[in-house]
């Protein structure tokens, strides 16, 4: 149940967006945080040690996944909180949606959530007559138009003030027609007053999580709306949907990653709430949710542990690759045809749909490296572009590689998982490993389903 | 087999480990008990005069402001001043804090009331857990004294922290959450808050006033004295 990509279109998309005028005017934006990051980092002459720091915590928290799963679990656990394990988007939609069932859920509020979006969450809640509500403005802006996020956190960054004026009049029926809406304050003011009452009354809240801590058992959001805390605190029941990669050891891990964040993504020094909730209200709390959810989703993350795109599992979404990233500033995110766009989403969009259909993104760079100067967590951006480049031309090379290591896998029982050298792929393999995905059995699935082989 | 033995089954191959490693298995547990601290930037760091100006001027670049008064009982006369001088309702809620509830509200126009939010009220007060000089943010823990919705859903929102509570750094507040509430324990809530509500979902102008309030006003009780 994995949204469905348009990325095999990417050419195509680009072509498009390059022509749209309005887009082309509302793309400028995304320029603004450049400068906002540049100014922030500056401010901190330890930024670069934090980056490091942060690194690795990353490798040492990857390298130790699976115990720091088990304390974790058992910190949420000991709290009073639930812990579910989907393997894959649809299971983890399936989680949440049998939560809402056996709760009579009709309307869930949402916290800003990339998984959400990989997963295909709101149209699962839709139909299953449950209305989902985004509550980041952002998000709900986009929802209002019926698209997907352009950027993981600027999700509108594509929409022009006039579009947002045009979606709240075809949206807020009662309203009043002629009230004015031609200021950024007035369509805030209407979306705050219009949630507020959502806030109020839904009955589940589910967000994502920017981490999970083992050492308490904590989740984390980091918002600068105060609507995940609005979703996570006013509902009887909080569901927190999050990927495996989230986990960090201890809060002093989480302080680290968190320094260096906010000032990649918007140059804050901090977010303005950062929250951490532990388990459900506890018998002196005056308020907070009566039960306490985590869906744990892999979904393609387990395989990518020690290959070649582990590297990839460090990243926090914080989106500074996209907004240094020419090519993004020139089509915007929707062109890359998932739901993760920029560097970020061409490195991990093959890895998660398979190179037959994600192949198309390494087109989608200049291979200037300004992507892997500016993340936090120092993911070379450009050397996992230019595999999946490599492979992209090479499908059957790809299809045969993993299907070698699927096989080989077989013969050794637990083998490396991976190939220091592949007939016909010297110029890769003389200078490092072949990841061989744990199974092509994504992609395989992916031909079996679609009915076609690409 | 189930989705958790799965995962678990697919990580320890890809990590080509069975988890029954000893030295893995205390390396985790090592750094879950030692909590280690990375690097700390000089930024916050000082004596308490100085961590208490550090704070204040960050606050400020988060836009919260700030006021600073020399003891609790000056509390109400200033949030007084502050919900008078900015035009807004001569009205308060608060949590069941003994600490707050000790304060001369009655020497205050003020009409208090207590208890969580349910979204109809337009000014709220509250006591910090801690504060952070490094970033200008405050520590709020869940509890009967501190509703979280109190955080949330008033337009503004008035924290009183004592200059004794304001720690250098992020780690430091965790120092501080872990001896009042022990080791690997937490509150079901920690809010670190720096300045108010802010978007800039729409085309990238900044706005303040989201979701959350509208306006933060923070009271630093005690100046440069200790914390009683």
């Amino acid at each position: 149940m994995t949204v469905a990509a348009t990325t095999p279109r990417f050419k195509q998309n680009a072509h498009e967006a390059l022509h749209d005028e309005r887009l082309q005017g509302a793309l400028l934006h995304a320029r603004n945080f450049i400068g906002r990051r540049a100014a922030a980092t500056e401010r901190l002459p330890e930024f670069d040690a934090l980056r490091d720091s942060a690194r690795a915590i990353k490798d040492h928290t990857l390298a130790h996944l699976d115990l720091y799963l088990e304390a974790y679990e058992r910190k949420v656990t000991q709290a009073g909180g639930h812990v579910h394990y989907a393997r894959t988007a649809a299971e983890a939609v399936a989680i949440v949606l049998g939560l809402c069932e056996a709760r009579g859920a009709k309307a869930v509020t949402k916290g800003k959530s990339m998984i959400s979006e990989e997963i295909g969450l709101n149209a699962a809640l839709e139909g299953a007559g449950i209305e989902a509500i985004e509550t980041d403005l952002g998000e709900y802006i986009i929802q209002l138009r019926g698209e997907a996020p352009s950027h993981i956190i600027a999700p509108a960054i594509h929409v022009t003030k006039a579009d947002v004026e045009a979606d709240f009049r075809r949206a807020h029926r009662d309203l009043p027609p002629t009230r004015d809406l031609s200021q950024p304050e007035q369509l805030l003011s209407e979306a705050r007053g219009i949630l507020r009452d959502k806030f109020l009354t839904a009955d589940i809240g589910v967000t994502g999580a920017n981490f999970l801590v083992a050492e308490t058992g904590a989740s984390i959001i980091v918002t600068n709306e105060g609507n995940g805390d609005l979703t996570q605190i006013l509902p009887k029941v909080h569901v927190v949907i999050a990927s495996l990669e989230k986990l960090v050891p201890t809060l002093e891990d989480a302080a680290q990653i968190l320094r260096v964040l906010a000032r990649s993504a918007t140059g804050q020094d901090m977010s303005v709430y950062t929250t951490l909730s532990t388990g459900p209200r506890r018998a002196d709390d005056p308020d907070g949710p009566e039960e306490y959810h985590v869906v744990l989703l892999d979904n393609g993350r387990s395989a990518m542990l020690g290959g070649q795109f582990e590297d990839m599992l460090r990243c926090i979404r914080c989106g500074a690759c996209m907004n240094h990233c020419p090519v993004y500033h020139a089509v915007g995110g929707h062109a890359y045809g998932w739901v993760y766009p920029g560097p970020m989403g061409a490195v991990l969009t093959p890895s998660l749909i398979g190179v037959a259909d994600g192949g198309q993104l390494p087109n989608a760079s200049t291979f200037c490296g300004r992507c892997e100067a500016v993340c936090p967590m120092r993911i070379p951006l450009p050397s996992g572009l230019s595999f999946w480049a490599f492979f992209a031309q090479r499908p059957a090379l790809y299809r045969m590689a993993t299907d070698l290591a699927m096989r080989a896998l077989h013969l050794v029982g637990r083998g490396r998982g991976r190939f220091s050298w592949l007939p016909l792929a010297g110029g890769w393999t003389r200078y490092r490993d072949l990841a061989a995905p744990q199974g092509a059995t994504f992609q395989s699935r992916w031909r079996a389903r679609s009915g076609s082989v690409r | 087999m189930s989705a958790r033995d799965d995962i678990f089954g697919a990580i320890r191959r890809s990590l080509h480990v069975t988890g029954e490693e000893a030295p893995r298995r205390a390396a985790v547990a090592a750094r879950l008990r030692e909590t280690p601290r990375g690097v700390i930037p000089e930024r916050g760091q000082g004596d308490s005069g100085t961590r208490a100006a550090t704070f204040k001027a960050e606050a400020l670049r988060a836009m919260a402001s700030v006021a600073e008064v020399a003891r609790p009982e000056d509390l109400p006369a200033e949030v007084a001043r502050f919900l008078r001088d900015n035009n807004l309702a001569a009205t308060l809620r608060m949590g069941d804090d003994a600490r707050l509830a000790a304060l001369p509200w009655g020497s205050t126009p003020l009409e208090i009331s207590l208890g969580p939010s349910d979204g109809d009220d337009l000014n709220a007060v509250s006591g910090a857990f801690a504060a952070i000089a490094e970033t200008g943010t405050l520590a709020l823990v869940s509890g009967r004294d501190n509703p979280t919705t109190l955080n949330f859903l008033p337009d503004n929102h008035i924290v009183a922290v004592f200059a004794g509570d304001i720690v250098g750094d992020l780690e430091s507040a965790f120092a501080k959450l872990r001896a009042a509430y022990g080791a690997g324990q937490a509150p079901r809530t920690l809010n670190l808050i720096t300045g108010p509500s802010r978007s800039a979902d729409i085309e990238q102008t900044l706005l303040l006033g989201a979701h959350g309030p509208r306006r933060l006003h923070i009271v630093v009780i005690g100046g440069a004295e200790p914390a009683p």
